[in-house]
């Protein structure tokens, strides 16, 4: 059942980056890339319709103790600005920069993109699992979200 | 300035779809639809916490497969094939989210929505950062 809510929530989230055009590298490069001359700011609006529907749903679920079919909620527990999280945000800012593809729109384009989203995807899984040897020496007091 | 290839109604809709994912999520199993958090969490390889992410993970491949379906035509997609920058970026992007504990999801979407400073700081500095190399890799020729 577990599997099921989760399998539902990630077609819809796949679904949205499709409509969206998240999952189109030149789409996002073309935000990003703001002094071109082209500038496609859509990826605000994406950004911001997610954050005004979750904020609101929020606000609602905040006042649970629990989720429907969990024990608790699991939420980030560290405070505070601190290095691993500037420096994690300014590596992801330069991959992200270079190519126009971030987690989420790199496992929805894996069906589209052939081998430069495959070379990517394997790259990405790689640093992730680096980061499981070599990381808790270097984060204090972070739990995953 | 053009902005031809702007489509804030697709974004919106996008967008709205994405927070619905995020509260089915929240609300249900109380976890947060962070990709990057969700997908390196598999790779502690936790038997007890697999059969969620997977699924989810499994639900965003599927997702774009759907869209096709029901428009009857391809999707667009445009990408650099660069190897060795595919190579640079994805290393960077999987160490980078999990270092800094989240991604355009997970700080971007569920964080800057719960008002986490700590999100706040990393949504603008990975755009900001995300900005600056992209407009380098343009006058560069790499892109």
């Amino acid at each position: 059942m577990r599997a099921a809510v989760a399998a539902l929530a990630g077609l819809i989230f796949g679904i949205g980056l499709t409509i969206a055009e998240m999952t189109n590298p030149a789409k996002v490069l073309a935000f990003l890339d703001v002094f071109s001359g082209q500038w496609d700011p859509s990826l605000i609006f994406v950004m911001g319709a997610g954050i005004a529907l979750y904020g609101a749903g929020f606000l609602i679920l905040k006042r649970r103790t629990a989720p429907v079919m969990g024990d608790r909620f699991h939420l980030p527990t560290a405070q505070g600005i601190d290095t691993p999280l500037i420096a994690g945000a300014v590596l992801f800012g330069a991959g992200w920069g270079l190519v126009g593809l971030c987690p989420g729109p790199a496992f929805a384009a894996l069906s589209l993109g052939g081998a430069p989203v495959l070379i990517f995807m394997a790259a990405n899984l790689a640093g992730m699992y680096a980061f499981e040897l070599v990381g808790p020496r270097m984060t204090r007091g972070q739990t995953a979200a | 300035m053009d902005f031809s290839n702007f489509t804030p109604g697709a974004a919106s809709i996008g967008g709205l779809l994405i927070g619905a994912s995020g509260l089915i999520l929240f609300a249900l199993l109380g976890r947060q639809a962070g990709v990057s958090s969700v997908a390196g969490g598999l790779l502690r390889f936790d038997l007890r916490d697999l059969d969620w992410r997977l699924a989810f993970i499994g639900g965003i491949v599927v997702g774009p497969l759907v869209v096709a379906f029901v428009r009857g035509s391809e999707l667009p997609f445009e990408i650099t094939f660069n190897p060795w920058m595919l190579v640079a970026a994805g290393l960077l992007v999987g160490f980078g989210t999990r270092l800094g504990n989240g991604c355009t999801s997970g700080h971007g979407i569920c964080g800057v929505s719960r008002f986490s400073v700590r999100s706040i700081v990393a949504v603008v500095t990975f755009v900001g950062v995300g900005v600056l190399v992209a407009t380098l890799a343009r006058l560069g020729g790499l892109s």
